[in-house]
């Protein structure tokens, strides 16, 4: 070969808003964003249980803040981003995990996934019957 | 598609991300159109580009049929081996081609894989005895349930997709990343191996395994099903119990 020099010069692409390029990441940074509602959630919680060492008018006042609309729409919004945190962190449970052996085979990884929907189910309804003053 | 409109394409749009750095600063979208056929791969549609409308387009490709890992590129978007990937399923066009995300361009769809390449010593990608074995030993023998632990690791054909699939490459190149990460693993998983305190100083590292966030776009991405986000993540706990064994007993010095 002849002529100039091969030119080296390696460009390099920025990383801006690199979320927005795909739509699996979309739905990563959705299911990180929500474990914040699970942060949230637990502040609320805390709270409660602060108010409730404070003595009765404390939490009072935190059950009347409960009931407020505000509070109301803050738990909708914290429940379905609950919802949509369960489904999507157990999705990539399985590949958090060693591999599992049941006999020979191996557990795949859909049926890992289905027992944590299954186990977040039946928690949620063991609460909700719970509060409706069922008891074991 | 419809069948009507998929019988109407006689021809499509291959929008390519060039870069001469003879000639651009920054890479700039040129347009072909090249004839459409059912069985035309990306791949194919780009020989047809340099061969018939201009030569000086380069690209990487060998084998055509998805085992060398050389023509992984970005296919509208998406981390694809251009052999693998029919026109056909990107109608009606434009297919958008660029070179792997992530990685320095090197020209046009040619990036620069060398940081890669440097990696893949580092790791020991090879089996490393726990004693010296004479070939008069005869063979090594494997249950089934020891071959599964790193079969599905050993399929990698180094084609880079799920470097492109991973933003924390992205963000900070000099994670050691899902492939190299996945090649690592087939070899500490494999029964015969005896080399894996050797490599567990590149699992434990900042740049190892901790620097996955499971986003778990590389599995999804991977042509050969290597799953190296399983991979990654199973050391993250090996590396847990790595570090707990050295703070708990620490006899002779850390690897």
């Amino acid at each position: 070969m002849s002529g100039a020099p091969a030119v080296r010069r390696p460009y390099y692409r920025r990383m801006g808003r690199w979320w927005q390029r795909d739509p699996f990441f979309r739905r990563y940074m959705w299911r990180e964003a929500t474990a914040l509602a699970v942060l949230a959630y637990a502040l609320v919680l805390t709270l409660g249980i602060v108010c409730l060492a404070l003595g009765e008018a404390a939490w009072q006042v935190w059950l009347a803040a409960l009931r407020s609309p505000a509070s109301l729409a803050l738990h909708a919004a914290l429940l379905a981003a609950m919802v949509l945190h369960t489904k999507t962190w157990f999705e990539i449970m399985p590949k958090t995990m060693p591999m599992i052996f049941v006999g020979e085979r191996r557990l795949a990884a859909t049926t890992i996934t289905r027992c944590g929907w299954a186990a977040a189910a039946i928690a949620t309804l063991a609460l909700l019957a719970l509060a409706a003053g069922w008891r074991p | 598609m419809p069948e009507p409109a998929r019988a109407a394409a006689r021809s499509i749009t291959l929008e390519v991300l060039r870069y001469r750095p003879e000639i651009e600063a920054a890479p700039v979208w040129q347009s072909y159109v090249v004839p459409f056929s059912e069985d035309l791969s990306v791949l194919q549609a780009l020989q047809h580009v340099k061969d018939e409308l201009d030569g000086s387009l380069s690209f990487r490709w060998s084998c055509r049929m998805a085992i060398c890992g050389s023509c992984g590129m970005m296919i509208d978007g998406r981390p694809r081996l251009a052999c693998q990937t029919f026109l056909r399923e990107l109608l009606p066009g434009p297919v958008r081609l660029e070179a792997l995300a992530h990685w320095p361009i090197q020209r046009d769809l040619v990036i620069d894989a060398s940081g890669f390449i440097a990696g893949l010593e580092r790791i020991k990608p090879y089996l490393i005895p726990r004693q010296p074995r004479p070939l008069a030993a005869g063979e090594y023998r494997q249950s089934p349930h020891e071959l599964e632990l790193f079969e599905p690791y050993s399929a990698c054909i180094n084609c880079l997709l799920c470097y492109a699939a991973c933003p924390q490459f992205g963000l900070d190149p000099g994670f050691t990343g899902p492939g190299l990460l996945a090649l690592l693993h087939r070899y500490n998983a494999d029964s015969r191996d005896g080399g894996r305190a050797q490599r567990m100083a590149a699992v434990n590292a900042e740049h190892g395994v901790w620097s996955c966030t499971a986003v778990g776009y590389c599995s999804e991405v991977c042509p050969k099903a290597v799953d190296p986000a399983h991979a990654v993540n199973q050391n993250k706990v090996n590396s847990a119990i790595d570090y707990l064994r050295h703070l708990l007993a620490p006899r002779g010095a850390p690897p």
